[in-house]
């Protein structure tokens, strides 16, 4: 299954796994499938009409999926999605 | 023209004049740079204290704040005896011990739209060391107004990120993140605590990409944003590409102008009084005693984190972090007198939002938090 890198700030909603897999074969299933296992984290990720937060970038590998086929890119059994926030602490 | 070197500043820089990607010419580079460092934190600390010990000859430092006790953890360049003191003056210090040689400029005051392009503009490099998204967006748009580079970082507990904005080479942080996120969603340093030695880490990387930008030498981290985690002991690297739609740094920008940075990142400006939520909504910690030694049922409701309780708590309380708030709503009354507390009040303010939208009314947010009820009514609670 492809699996999904959670930063720190979220791992709370994922029982505190720092890497959890996903099933799908586009980046929208896994999404999907992720909320689905973990409802808390569905508010840190999608809006109210149910599209990602704009300040949500995933990765697969090195790519922004806004630079490949945005959700609908397709994901293999051994991809690797980066979910990276926005993080505003400094001090 | 650049700056010659004193033979005092030779056998100073003498490590640097033997790398040959520096060398003579790169330290009068050096000498001749102003980089300006927005923060005199936790991410400013390390950037300001090595960009002063490798000799860059004008750096500028921005911060509104005093040392505090609870700063030492991590801003190293502050020590004991700085508390209470101008952050900016203490950073200064600290600098011109390590380097007499350079040149220190202090703005104790926010970087806020009124004065950002003043004091950035004679600067070559700003250096992003803030700890709230205003200052953020605002740190990148003036460097895309004024063609600067942005040496960008960021720290959460165990994970920080790097990289370098520069508009005119690459995307800027608007690319990456066009939109805040909605206030809360994401907790600071402040609310869910930082590892100490993290900014020195970040920190220090991003003085290594604004030296290299000075000298010109290396791979800078444009278009490549870094994320290290500390637990994992990792270091990752994702391709940024300039957004072709970024409203500031697009062929067609919508934002032309400084904006109202906090309305556009939906909190509340630098003259409001933390831990409160303004109102009648606010309770002072010698109020609610008052009130709970009356006798009067109120509900205590903690929205810290579990481990938070270990540090301090008040007597009666019961926990509902605050991510677990909106889940757990049903275990609430409406008709029951409540009052919501975090650390500084901070979080207990956006549980008080979360709660009057769900449609409690006799509710009300501890103002200052758990500390203030350390400090005002219960001394054997120590403040953190």
């Amino acid at each position: 299954m492809p699996t999904l890198r959670i930063p720190t700030p979220l791992r709370p909603y994922t029982s505190g796994q720092s890497e959890v897999a996903v099933q799908g074969s586009n980046v929208a299933q896994a999404m999907n499938d992720l909320i689905v296992r973990y409802p808390d984290l569905k508010p840190h990720l999608y809006n109210g009409e149910g599209s990602l937060r704009p300040f949500v970038n995933l990765f697969l590998g090195e790519d922004n999926i806004k630079d490949l086929q945005g959700i609908e890119t397709p994901l293999e059994v051994e991809d690797r999605l980066l979910l990276i926030p926005s993080v505003a602490g400094g001090c | 023209m650049l700056p010659n070197l004193s033979h005092i500043e030779i056998m100073r820089y003498s490590r640097h004049l033997l790398i040959p990607e520096v060398g003579l010419e790169g330290q009068r580079k050096l000498k001749a740079a102003a980089v300006l460092v927005i923060g005199t934190g936790g991410l400013g600390s390390p950037v300001a204290m090595y960009l002063a010990a490798a000799g860059v000859g004008s750096i500028g430092l921005v911060d509104y704040d005093v040392v505090d006790f609870s700063n030492l953890q991590r801003q190293v360049i502050h020590g004991t005896s700085g508390i209470g003191a101008l952050k900016v003056e203490s950073a200064r210090q600290r600098m011109l011990d390590i380097n007499p040689g350079i040149q220190v400029d202090c703005y104790n005051e926010p970087f806020t739209s009124e004065n950002a392009m003043r004091i950035a503009r004679d600067y070559d490099i700003l250096i992003d060391g803030t700890d709230n998204f205003p200052t953020r967006y605002l740190s990148n748009d003036v460097c895309v107004f004024l063609g600067k580079p942005n040496v960008y970082g960021s720290i959460y507990r165990f994970d920080g990120q790097v990289s370098v904005f520069d508009a005119q080479r690459g995307p800027c942080y608007r690319c990456l993140f066009p939109e805040p996120p909605p206030p809360g969603l994401v907790p600071s340093c402040a609310e869910g605590g930082v590892l100490g030695v993290l900014p020195g880490t970040i920190g220090t990387l991003q003085a290594t990409e604004a030296l290299k930008l000075i000298l010109g030498i290396g791979d800078p981290l444009i278009g490549r944003l870094m994320l290290y985690n500390a637990l994992d002991m990792s270091f990752e690297f994702v391709k940024l590409r300039k957004n072709p739609n970024c409203k500031v740094c697009g062929p067609e920008p919508e934002i032309t102008e400084l904006i109202d940075y906090e309305a556009f990142c939906g909190v509340p400006g630098h003259d409001h009084e933390e831990g409160s939520v303004g109102g009648n909504w606010d309770i002072s910690a010698t109020e609610l005693a008052e009130r709970i030694n009356k006798g009067n049922p109120i509900r205590l409701v903690d929205v810290r984190e579990p481990h938070e309780q270990d540090i301090s708590h008040i007597d009666g309380a019961e926990l509902f972090p605050l991510g677990l708030l909106a889940g757990r709503l049903s275990e609430l009354d409406s008709a029951e007198e409540m009052v919501v507390f975090c650390k500084a009040g901070t979080r207990s303010a956006r549980a008080l939002d979360l709660l009057v939208g769900a449609g409690f009314r006799k509710v009300k947010n501890l103002k200052g938090g758990i500390n203030a009820w350390a400090r005002e009514v219960d001394p054997s609670q120590p403040i953190y």
